[in-house]
């Protein structure tokens, strides 16, 4: 982990408060793994933002997020061209894709971002992407230029109507998946860790957590996990934010 | 020239007066990938409880202007884990290593205290002020007798250098630090935490699962310098400073107030090279004023 400047090269509004940055950055850009995260600083605030990579190239690193609060909009007025303090990467990314696993990468909302480049990496994978409505949807053409992808919403506005778990499961039942990839809202996390559970199909979830060091050293962003049979503590920036499904107390 | 940046508290030295604050920089290891643990004074490692504690449900962290409250709850392995695996690591890192630690009775800090007394670490800091959990002691920091009682309880069991860490919590922080200095404390580390709250008004829920948590923080700064002030005057013991300290200006203001060493926290969440920043910048701020050791500017204000 570094902590380094980056600079934003590209900016991008992919829906009404969703922001996409590419920041350069050598450093980060080698050392990074689909799933890790960055913590940026913004002036005037005394917590970094932890933000997921969404795609990794040479020498910069892309990150999406939706802006929620005081610190969200001051990152969303930021352009190209302006020097960003970063901590990064942190945390454990997705495990390395075997050549011979077959992936269903199931992303909800907000959560969707982080799948991106374990999407890119994969030679044989499923995405399914699910967002509340239609003005939410976002990186459609980005996943759909790694393979197949389908995209629900919620209320039906745009593409399929249903829930990601819906067609997770048809996707379970119509073809030999062997490793499931999410990220998203908890509630849908705990029905796909349901799901892989009975289908006894391994899989990985990325959490999000409020943090302040980012590091692992303040402990603030806690989650419970079961290992050998006890409950534990476990944090997710420095545990996670990847974890084993089966592992998370959901 | 060199500058003399060697402090000393109660006979313990730090060859500086930075001190990472317990319970924002873990037993070092984290921060040990960014830079060597030896560029510190010392390290005050998490505030550690008789057996393993899990801490409080998450979300424990909630942003402030110009600070944070968190409501961790002493979440750590254990005083028996401490010593066995994380001590001996530490003492090797060239740095001063408090142990911080922390307790809901005066048998279980003497239990503690005891243990800790047949180690090599350099000193022991009483928390006694932990805002978030019935264990963590704050009951014996918000009054002058409890304070007393366990002080003096901890002074029968170790031979180490006892820092007592004080709450701001309270009426007058200048009684509770007379009631633990006649309890036999070498030092008195203050502020912890002030107890605050954050409400989404959204759901019209407190952010914190816990409800209430320990705020800190810049935003707490000028409280902690008048409340360092406000001790120095009142004891003879030494005083060790922070409290939202974020820049080498706010670390000399400090020992300006009075504190011969100073703990940083919060900034090391906002920036993981503070303490270096500060370390620097105080003897860049040296040069500038033509002083030599660093001990001279301590308790140097001039009250109107």
């Amino acid at each position: 982990m570094f902590k380094t400047t980056a600079r934003i090269i590209k900016k991008d509004l992919l829906q009404r408060g969703i922001y996409s940055f590419v920041l350069e950055c050598d450093l980060i850009a080698k050392a990074a793994k689909p799933g890790q995260f960055v913590n940026i600083f913004i002036e005037g605030f005394t917590l970094r933002r932890p933000i997921s990579i969404c795609e990794i190239f040479e020498n910069s690193f892309r990150i999406v997020f939706s802006v929620v609060g005081k610190g969200t909009s001051k990152m969303a007025k930021w352009d190209v061209g302006k020097n960003v303090d970063v901590v990064g990467p942190l945390g454990n990314g997705f495990k390395k894709i075997d050549s011979n696993e077959k992936l269903l990468i199931v992303g909800g909302g907000i959560g969707t971002p982080p799948l991106l480049e374990l999407a890119k990496r994969a030679r044989s994978a499923r995405v399914i992407i699910g967002f509340k409505t239609k003005d939410l949807v976002i990186l459609e053409q980005d996943f759909l230029k790694h393979g197949e992808t389908i995209v629900c919403t919620d209320d039906g506005t745009y593409s399929q109507k249903g829930l990601v778990t819906k067609f997770l499961l048809e996707s379970i039942k119509s073809d030999d998946f062997t490793r499931i990839a999410a990220c998203g809202p908890k509630p849908m996390l705990k029905e796909i860790s349901k799901i892989a559970k009975n289908f006894k199909i391994f899989c990985e979830i990325s959490m999000e957590e409020r943090m302040a060091c980012g590091v692992g050293a303040c402990l603030g962003c806690q989650c419970i996990i079961y290992k050998e049979g006890k409950k534990q503590s476990a944090h997710v920036c420095k545990d996670g934010p990847v974890f084993k499904a089966q592992e998370v107390f959901l | 020239m060199t500058k003399k940046m060697e402090v000393e508290v109660a006979g313990v030295r730090f060859k500086n007066p930075l001190i990472a604050a317990s319970g924002t920089f873990g037993y070092g290891r984290e921060y040990e990938k960014f830079y060597s643990l030896s560029n510190l004074g010392g390290i005050s490692v998490k505030g550690t409880t008789d057996t393993p504690r899990m801490g409080n449900l998450s979300p424990r962290i909630a942003e402030t202007p110009m600070g944070m409250l968190n409501s961790v709850g002493l979440e750590n392995p254990g005083i028996d884990h401490f010593i066995e695996h994380e001590l001996p690591w530490l003492m090797q890192k060239n740095t001063t290593i408090i142990a911080n630690i922390a307790a809901g009775t005066e048998d279980l800090y003497a239990k503690i205290a005891q243990k800790l007394d047949k180690t090599n670490i350099h000193m022991v800091e009483l928390n006694i002020s932990c805002p978030n959990v019935k264990q963590g002691g704050a009951a014996f920091g918000t009054s002058a007798k409890a304070a007393f009682d366990v002080v003096s309880r901890v002074r029968k069991k170790t031979k180490k250098p006892l820092m007592v860490k004080l709450s701001p919590n309270v009426t007058s922080i200048a009684e509770i630090a007379k009631a633990v200095e006649s309890a036999g404390a070498d030092a008195v580390s203050l502020i912890n935490t002030l107890l605050g709250m954050r409400i989404d008004i959204k759901t019209r829920r407190p952010i914190l699962k816990n409800n209430v948590g320990g705020l800190s923080g810049p935003a707490i700064f000028p409280i902690a310098v008048r409340m360092v002030w406000q001790v120095r005057k009142a004891v003879k013991i030494p005083v060790v400073g922070g409290g939202g300290i974020s820049s080498a200006e706010d670390a000399i203001e400090m020992m300006v107030a009075g504190a011969c060493a100073f703990q940083i926290g919060t900034a090391i969440f906002t920036n993981p090279y503070s303490p270096l920043d500060i370390l620097s910048g105080i003897e860049a701020w040296m040069d500038d004023n033509n002083i030599q050791d660093i001990n001279e500017i301590v308790g140097t204000v001039e009250d109107w």
